[in-house]
């Protein structure tokens, strides 16, 4: 990483008194997130910022996010939930000047500060995409109904039936009409190659991780 | 009339706007033979339609009588309205050209009267006004026209008006006959000074103009400003005419961005600079400008301006490209909504007029060049491969009056060489 390269070459008068001016975050973000090389690329004009339909609920819109990047705030970057707020609407992707891929570099950033175990722990939408993964990888089929529940319980056993209770009249609309079976509570439907679909899975995580350890 | 003069030492000029006229005259004054072709009914192209000029905030029509006269007393220099170049092939020192010239339905015995656009009821919209008003189908395109003679619009031709018309003219001055003709010329070297058009701002969705009245653009502004123009040069917004004193101006409206037209044009931020003191002066200490920006790009020696643009407390930077523009459904208001750059605040701000500073795109853009016509990414004419073509003023690279000027200079004395040379070949 960026910042530990730094550490070890502080013994070098010249590296130290240069430190403070080298920005190894923006480096480390070209190199391990996905699209991170067009970072340098914004040229502030605050497009996306204002095109965001989710733009006022973010603490950090993209120009910002950017720029903070380049400022090396690597801390309040990784640990912002602003990345994790996009809805994929891709309305700041069809208007940047430059073409940047804004989705995809604050999806990459996301998935980056996940890995690194600093992205928030309570953010929905981090909680939401770990439950869908791990519910539909253990079976190789999404169990809509555990997976309701993992989201509705997530806050405790009265936020949940709170929840329930507001959404009842949905799940038996669902239930009249056979979208929804209870029975799915209890273990539920699953493909038919486990092993394989486990396999698959695995091999995945091997090739992953093999990317990792690449040195970057 | 002296006849064209059609051997290889002569210099085509395409375009007669301030750059074609400077390359022309350039030429001519250094005893050249020149063509000029113009394709609307008058020379002065964009310039002819300011209000005025920046940096030192005089009105074109100075610039524009200056070169008139030294068009008007040289005989080197024949000029061709209404006519345009349909092809060009050959090779440098020796190309066949080939311009189409359009009926104008009034002769050279026209002396201006205008009791023909007087007779006529018909009303067509102003090209000189960026068709903002209208003006009868019978008209001079602008008061400085050169030549100074009246134009029959053709959608008049076979109605009972033209005969009007006809019947009105004192000096046989109209004739109804005239076809359009395509000429053929030998030439030896082509200037191309084709020019800008302003981008097409419709096509920036967001900002909504062509839906919103009170979104203009730039070159619609100095038309506003203007005393010949269709307010007689009273800031009035155009959903309901009412005085507009707080006036929005939005930079890089096409320009800048890869989605529209990927180059800088350079001139914009001197111009709205320039249109905030119009502002200045139609209002006084009412007056209210706000610049919406990315970064200036206020070049070299226009620094002095800019500061004194910057000191005006009635003017107003804010750093940030807009996001859009919505209108308020009772006032008619645009308001602004983006996100700016010192300190990432929100806003949403309300103007009486929006003007956005429009992009130069090359007025050739679309138009098919000769094959050996080199363009680059934005479709600025660099020139032919060999010389023997030319790129000057705007439509070899965005620039503004005087720049314009400077390198129309310099491709008249490219095409002066190659003529010399031609020349020398010959002999």
């Amino acid at each position: 990483m960026g910042a530990t390269s730094t550490e070890t070459n502080m013994a070098d008068p010249n590296a130290t008194a240069l430190a403070r001016y080298r920005n190894d975050f923006l480096k480390e973000v070209e190199e391990r997130v996905e699209e991170g090389p067009w970072v340098k690329m914004c040229m502030q004009c605050g497009v996306c910022a204002g095109s965001c339909p989710f733009g006022p609920h973010w603490e950090h819109s993209p120009q910002k996010i950017f720029m903070m990047i380049r400022a090396g705030k690597r801390d309040e970057v990784l640990r912002s939930d602003s990345m994790w707020m996009c809805t994929s609407c891709y309305n700041c992707v069809v208007r940047c000047p430059r073409q940047l891929p804004i989705t995809q570099i604050m999806h990459g950033l996301a998935t980056y500060a996940h890995r690194l175990g600093l992205a928030p722990k309570l953010q929905p939408t981090r909680d939401f995409s770990l439950q869908f993964w791990d519910n539909c990888t253990r079976t190789g089929r999404v169990n809509e109904l555990k997976l309701t529940m993992g989201v509705y319980f997530k806050d405790g056993l009265a936020a949940g039936i709170r929840k329930g209770w507001e959404m009842r009249r949905v799940a038996l609309g669902l239930l009249k009409s056979g979208r929804l079976n209870p029975f799915e509570l209890f273990g539920g439907h699953r493909c038919k190659d486990q092993k394989g679909v486990a396999a698959m899975l695995k091999k995945a995580r091997e090739i992953e991780e093999q990317r990792k350890r690449a040195p970057g | 009339m002296t006849k064209p003069i059609a051997t290889g030492q002569t210099i085509l000029v395409v375009g007669g706007g301030i750059s074609g006229m400077t390359a022309a005259l350039e030429a001519a004054e250094c005893g050249r033979q020149v063509v000029l072709v113009e394709r609307e009914p008058a020379l002065g192209g964009r310039t002819g339609r300011l209000y005025r000029y920046f940096p030192k905030m005089c009105h074109p029509t100075c610039g524009l009588e200056i070169n008139l006269r030294r068009l008007k007393g040289n005989p080197n220099v024949q000029v061709l309205t209404m006519a345009e170049v349909v092809g060009i092939e050959g090779r440098r020192g020796d190309y066949r050209a080939r311009i189409r010239i359009r009926p104008r339905y009034v002769n050279e015995r026209c002396t201006a009267c205008g009791d023909c656009a007087r007779a006529v009821d018909a009303e067509v919209p102003n090209a000189h006004n960026y068709g903002l008003d209208r003006v009868r189908g019978v008209y001079l395109p602008h008061p400085m026209a050169y030549p100074q003679r009246y134009v029959i619009d053709p959608s008049l031709v076979g109605s009972a008006d033209a005969g009007k018309a006809k019947a009105a003219c004192r000096y046989d001055a109209i004739d109804l006959d005239m076809r359009e003709e395509t000429i053929e010329l030998h030439i030896g070297a082509v200037v191309w000074a084709t020019g800008w058009k302003p981008y097409d701002a419709t096509l920036i969705h967001p900002y909504g103009y062509g839906r919103f009245p009170n979104v203009v653009t730039s070159v619609e502004f100095e038309r506003l400003a203007d005393p010949a123009g269709p307010t007689a040069g009273r800031l009035l917004r155009p959903s309901d005419g009412r005085e507009a004193k707080d006036i929005a101006f939005i930079q890089c409206a096409g320009s800048r961005d890869e989605n529209h037209l990927r180059h800088c044009s350079r001139i914009c931020c001197m111009a709205s600079l320039k249109q905030t003191r119009y502002v200045r002066e139609a209002w006084g200490d009412d007056a209210k400008s706000t610049i919406y920006y990315i970064d200036l790009r206020v070049i070299d020696r226009f620094e002095d301006f800019y500061q004194s643009v910057r000191k005006d407390p009635a003017v107003r930077f804010v750093k940030s490209k807009p996001a859009r523009i919505a209108q308020d459904a009772a006032t008619g208001n645009p308001v602004i909504h983006g996100v700016d750059t010192e300190g990432y605040h929100r806003y949403a701000a309300t103007h009486d007029l929006v003007v956005l500073a429009i992009g130069m795109e090359p007025e050739a853009n679309g138009l098919a060049l000769p094959d050996d016509v080199v363009r680059d990414s934005s479709g600025f004419i660099e020139g032919s491969a060999d010389g023997g073509q030319i790129g000057a003023g705007s439509s070899a690279s965005p620039l503004d009056v005087n720049r314009s000027v400077q390198s129309a200079t310099a491709a008249a004395l490219r095409a002066i060489k190659v003529i010399h040379q031609t020349a020398a070949a010959e002999s």
